[in-house]
C-alpha cells in the first residue's frame, strides 16, 4: 500500500468529480459517494500507517520540467510524519463526513457541500504527501480555496460571504510570504525537493541571516494558515460556515497544515544560526496561545469560544516545535485533531438542537442530550489537560519542552493552560448545566441552518451521535500512545535528531495538573458557586472586558491600515488610471481628430487649389532630391 | 557683344515681357492680344536655333490659329465684357511663390548640370528632309498625331455644338 | 554668344509665367493661355537641346513639331469644353464652378 499511497488523495478527488457531474442523482444525493471516498482513503491511510510503523518507506518522484540542465522533480513521500497525518486526516474526516449527513439534512444545497468536502479532503491529503515545495504550495492554495468555498457555503448571508473573503485574503498574505521564502530557497539551492534542499543547506548553499529570513518567510505561510498572531483575524469569523466545516477545516486539518509545514521543513529552521527562526516560531506560538485564550473568556458564541481555543492550541503546537520539542508539537497536533473535532461536532449537535449559537440562551442540555453532553465533557477534559485524557500527555510534553528551553515561554504556556480550563469550564456551565434558558427555538434567529430545534431540545440522531462517541474514545485513550511510562512509542515513531523532548520530571507534571485544576476551580468559583460573580468582575475591570471583547482592536487597526490607508492609495491609482492613462489614450484620439479637422481644408473642391498642390508637390520633390 | 547675343536678348525680352502681360492683365482681351508678340518672340528664338521649319510652323499654328481660337472663345463666352471682374483668384500670393520657386529650381538645375556639348554642326533641316523623316523613321508618331488630330476635331465639334 | 544655358533660362522663366497663369487666373480661357505658354517653353528647350547637345539627330525638332500639333488639338478641345461649360453653368470663372465644393 505504501508504494501506491499516492492513490489515497485521488479517492476523494474522484468523489468530488462524480458529485459535481451527477450530484443529486447519486445515492444519498452525493453524500454516500463522498463518504465512500474518504472512508476508503481513511482505510488506506491506516494501512499505510501500519506498514510505516513496521518500517516501510516510499518516495515516488516524477520529472516535472527541465530547467536548463537541471531537471525539476516532484513527487510524493511516505514517511512516519506523512503516515501519521494520513491516518489522522483519514479517520477524522471520515467521521465528520458521516456526521454531516445528519447535520446538513434538509439543506437545499446538500450535494454541493459534499462535493466541496471531498475536494478539501483531496487537497489536504495531497498536501500531506508532498515531498517538494511546489506540491505543498499547490496543496496549500487548494485547501485555502476549499476553505473559502466552505466558509461561504451559505453565501446568501452577507456575514458568511464576508467571512469567506476575509479568510482567503488574510491567508493570502501568509501564502505570499511563503512563496517568497520558497523562491529564496529555490534560488540558492536550485531544487524544490525537501531532501535535496536540506542537503544543500547542510552543504552551506543557504546560510546565515538569509536562511533565517527564508525560514521565517515560509513560516509566514504557517502563520496565515494556522491563524497565529498577527494573521489570526480570520478564524473567529470563519465560524460562519457550517459546523462540520469548522470541525474539519478549522480545527483538525487545515489549520494543522501550518504546524505540519514547520515539522516537514524542520531542518530549514534548525539550520538557522542561534535557532533564530525557531525562536520566532516559538514566541509567535506562545503569544498566540495566551492572546487567544484571553479572548475566549469573554465570548458568548459557543463556536467562537472553540475557535479561540483552536487558535490557542495551535499556538501550543508552534511553541512546542519552536523549543525543539518536535515530538511534543506533533503529538499535540494529533491529539488535538481528535478532541477538537469532537468538541466542534458536539457543539454542532447542540446548535442543531437549540437553533442558536449563543451560550447565554442554552442550559440544562446535559439532561436533554446526554450522549452529546458526556462526549463533549470528555473532549473538554482532554483539551484542558486533565489526566488520563489525551490532551494531558501532549500538552504536558509541550510545557516540559518549553520549561527546559525558555522559562518565559513556559510561563506563557502555563497561563494559557489556566485560561483554557477557565473558559472551557465556563462553556460547559452555560451550555449543559442548570436549566434551559432559551425560548422556543423557532422564535430565536436561526444560525442559518435549515432544520431548527423543537420546543424542548432533544438528543440528535444516531448518525450524528456515533461519530461523537468514536472521537470520544480517541480523546480518552489516544494519549497513552505518547505516555512516557509506556516507553513513549509515539516518540520512537516520530522524532527528529537534535530535537528530543527531555523528560519533564515529576514536579513539572504535578504543576501542570495543578494549573489545569486551578482553572476549573476558578471557573467554578465564578459561575457555579458565584463566589465572585462574572458581573462583578466585569464592573471591576470594564476596560479589560472591552479590550477582550473587541479582540484587542486588531481588526479595527487592520481595517484602518488596509482599507483606510490602502483605500487612499487605491483611489489615487484610480485617478491616475482615469486621467493619465485614459488621458493619453484620449489624447491620441483627440490628436487624430484635430489633424483630420486641419487637413480637411485641403479638400476644397476647387480645381485651382488642386493645381496649386500639384505644382507644390513637384517643387517639394525636386528640392528634396536636390538637397538630400 | 556679338550680334547674335543682342538679337537673343531682344527676342527674350519681347517674349517674356509679353508673357508678363498675358498673365497679369486685368483685361482678358489684352491678355489674348499679348500672346501674339510672345509667340513671335519664340519664333525668333527658333530661327536663332537654326530651326526654320519649326519657326514657320510656330507662326502658322500658334500666332495664327491658336490665338484666333482663343479670341473666338473669349467672344463666345463674353468674358471680355466683364471689365470690373477681378481676374486673379485669392491664392495669387501662394501661386506667385510657387511659380518663382519653380523658376529658381529649373534655373538651378539647368546651370548646375554639365551638359555634354554635342559634336558637329547642325545640318540644314529643310521641309523636305523633315517630311522625309516623318514618313520614314518617325512614321508612327506622324500617324498617331494624325489620329489625335482627327479625334480632337471630332471631339471639339461634338462637345461644343449647341443642343437644339 | 548665347549658349545652351541662356535658352534654358529663358524657357524656365516662360514656364514659370505660364505656371503663374494656370494657378492664379480666374478665367478658364486665361488658364488655357497659360498652358500654351508652358508648352512653348518646353518647345524652346527641345529645340535648344537639339542644336547644342545632339546636332546630328533631328529628333528635337520633330518632337517640337509634334508638340505644336498636339497643343493645337488640346487648345481646340479645351476651348470647346469651356464653351460647353459656359452654356450650362453660365460662367467661365473657375472659382464659381464649385458644385463639388464642401
Amino acid at each position: 500500500m505504501t508504494q501506491v499511497a499516492w492513490i489515497i488523495p485521488l479517492l476523494p478527488l474522484a468523489a468530488f468529480v462524480l458529485i459535481v457531474a451527477a450530484g443529486p442523482r447519486l445515492p444519498g444525493r452525493g453524500a454516500y459517494v463522498s463518504i465512500a471516498g474518504i472512508v476508503l482513503a481513511g482505510i488506506g491511510g491506516l494501512l499505510v500507517l501500519g506498514e510505516v510503523i513496521r518500517g516501510a518507506h516510499a518516495d515516488v518522484t516524477y520529472t516535472w520540467a527541465v530547467l536548463g540542465a537541471r531537471p525539476i522533480t516532484v513527487g510524493f513521500v511516505v514517511d512516519p510524519l506523512s503516515a501519521i497525518m494520513l491516518a489522522m486526516v483519514g479517520v477524522v474526516a471520515s467521521l465528520i463526513t458521516i456526521y454531516s449527513v445528519g447535520y446538513m439534512a434538509g439543506d437545499p444545497h446538500y450535494p454541493r457541500f459534499f462535493a466541496y468536502l471531498s475536494l478539501f479532503q483531496f487537497s489536504m491529503l495531497f498536501l500531506i504527501l508532498a515531498d517538494n515545495f511546489l506540491f505543498i504550495y499547490a496543496g496549500w492554495e487548494l485547501v485555502g480555496l476549499c476553505s473559502y468555498l466552505l466558509i461561504g457555503f451559505w453565501f446568501e448571508r452577507p456575514a458568511a460571504a464576508r467571512a469567506a473573503l476575509k479568510a482567503f485574503i488574510t491567508t493570502r498574505v501568509g501564502d505570499f510570504s511563503m512563496m517568497i521564502g520558497i523562491l529564496i530557497i529555490f534560488l540558492h539551492t536550485g531544487s524544490l525537493r525537501f531532501d535535496e534542499v536540506f542537503r544543500s543547506i547542510q552543504g552551506g548553499a543557504l546560510a546565515g541571516p538569509l536562511l533565517t529570513a527564508a525560514a521565517v518567510l515560509v513560516f509566514g505561510g504557517a502563520v496565515g494558515k494556522s491563524a497565529q498572531v498577527p494573521l489570526h483575524v480570520w478564524l473567529p469569523d470563519a465560524m460562519e460556515g457550517p459546523t462540520p466545516v469548522s470541525a474539519l477545516i478549522h480545527a483538525a486539518t487545515m489549520v494543522a497544515a501550518g504546524v505540519y509545514l514547520v515539522a516537514r521543513t524542520y531542518p530549514l529552521f534548525l539550520a538557522s544560526p542561534d535557532h533564530a527562526a525557531l525562536t520566532v516560531v516559538a514566541y509567535i506560538g506562545g503569544i498566540t496561545a495566551i492572546v487567544a485564550a484571553t479572548m475566549g473568556v469573554v465570548e458568548d458564541d459557543i463556536k467562537r469560544v472553540l475557535a479561540y481555543s483552536t487558535m490557542s492550541q495551535l499556538g501550543y503546537m508552534m511553541l512546542g516545535l519552536g523549543v525543539l520539542g518536535y515530538t511534543a508539537g506533533m503529538f499535540h497536533l494529533i491529539t488535538h485533531a481528535f478532541f477538537k473535532a469532537l468538541l466542534f461536532l458536539g457543539a454542532g449537535s447542540v446548535i442543531h438542537a437549540v437553533a442558536t449559537n449563543n451560550m447565554k440562551q442554552m442550559g440544562g442540555l446535559a439532561r436533554a442530550m446526554p450522549w452529546t453532553a458526556w462526549t463533549f465533557i470528555a473532549g473538554t477534559l482532554a483539551l484542558t489537560g486533565i489526566p488520563p485524557f489525551a490532551g494531558f500527555f501532549s500538552k504536558d510534553q509541550v510545557l516540559a519542552a518549553a520549561f527546559a528551553h525558555d522559562r518565559v515561554l513556559w510561563a506563557l504556556g502555563a497561563a494559557g493552560a489556566f485560561l483554557t480550563s477557565l473558559y472551557m469550564g465556563r462553556l460547559i456551565w452555560y451550555t449543559f448545566a442548570g436549566t434551559y434558558r432559551g425560548g422556543d427555538p423557532h422564535a430565536t434567529p436561526d444560525g442559518g441552518h435549515g432544520a431548527g430545534g423543537h420546543a424542548q431540545p432533544h438528543e440528535s440522531s444516531a448518525v450524528m451521535v456515533a461519530p461523537l462517541v468514536i472521537l470520544a474514545v480517541f480523546a480518552v485513550f489516544l494519549g497513552w500512545v505518547g505516555a512516557e511510562s509506556l516507553g513513549n512509542p509515539f516518540e520512537r515513531f516520530i522524532h527528529f535528531a537534535g530535537a528530543e523532548t527531555p523528560p519533564g520530571g515529576f514536579g513539572l507534571l504535578v504543576l501542570s495538573i495543578a494549573i489545569a485544576v486551578a482553572g476549573w476551580a476558578a471557573a467554578a468559583a465564578i459561575y457555579v458557586w458565584r463566589i465572585v460573580p462574572s458581573e462583578t468582575l466585569r464592573q471591576a475591570l470594564p476596560w479589560a472586558y472591552t479590550l477582550l471583547a473587541r479582540r484587542y482592536y486588531v481588526d479595527d487597526v487592520y481595517a484602518w491600515v488596509f482599507i483606510g490607508v490602502g483605500g487612499v492609495v487605491v483611489r489615487l491609482a484610480g485617478l491616475f488610471d482615469r486621467y493619465v492613462i485614459d488621458g493619453l489614450v484620449n489624447l491620441a484620439g483627440w490628436l487624430a481628430r484635430q489633424v483630420g479637422l486641419g487637413l480637411r481644408y485641403i479638400q476644397t473642391g476647387r480645381e485651382e487649389t488642386y493645381l496649386l498642390l500639384v505644382f507644390l508637390g513637384v517643387i517639394v520633390i525636386v528640392v528634396v532630391r536636390l538637397v538630400w | 557683344m556679338s550680334g547674335e547675343a543682342i538679337v537673343f536678348y531682344l527676342l527674350a525680352a519681347v517674349t517674356l515681357a509679353s508673357g508678363v502681360i498675358v498673365v497679369t492683365s486685368e483685361n482678358i482681351v489684352h491678355s489674348a492680344a499679348a500672346l501674339v508678340p510672345s509667340f513671335l518672340g519664340v519664333t525668333g528664338l527658333y530661327i536663332l536655333l537654326n530651326a526654320e521649319f519649326v519657326a514657320g510652323i510656330q507662326v502658322l499654328i500658334y500666332a495664327g490659329a491658336i490665338t484666333v481660337l482663343i479670341l473666338f472663345a473669349i467672344m463666345l463666352t463674353e468674358g471680355g465684357t466683364g471689365f470690373g471682374t477681378r481676374q486673379r483668384n485669392e491664392q495669387a500670393a501662394v501661386g506667385a511663390a510657387v511659380a518663382a520657386a519653380m523658376a529658381v529650381l529649373l534655373i538651378v538645375i539647368a546651370t548646375r548640370t554639365g551638359w555634354t556639348a554635342g559634336s558637329g554642326t547642325l545640318p540644314l533641316y529643310t521641309p523636305g528632309v523633315i517630311g522625309q523623316s516623318f514618313l520614314r523613321q518617325n512614321i508612327l508618331v506622324f500617324e498617331g498625331t494624325s489620329v489625335v488630330l482627327l479625334i480632337s476635331l471630332m471631339g471639339a465639334i461634338l462637345i461644343a455644338r449647341r443642343e437644339d | 554668344m548665347p549658349g545652351l544655358t541662356h535658352y534654358l533660362v529663358v524657357s524656365a522663366l516662360l514656364f514659370a509665367l505660364g505656371l503663374f497663369a494656370v494657378v492664379t487666373r480666374r478665367n478658364s480661357v486665361a488658364i488655357l493661355m497659360g498652358v500654351e505658354l508652358m508648352l512653348n517653353a518646353a518647345n524652346i528647350n527641345l529645340v535648344a537641346f537639339n542644336k547644342y547637345v545632339a546636332p546630328g539627330a533631328m529628333q528635337g525638332q520633330i518632337f517640337a513639331l509634334i508638340v505644336i500639333t498636339l497643343a493645337a488639338c488640346e487648345a481646340a478641345v479645351g476651348l470647346a469644353l469651356v464653351l460647353a461649360a459656359y452654356r450650362t453653368l453660365e460662367t467661365v470663372y473657375v472659382d464659381e464652378i464649385n458644385l463639388m465644393k464642401w
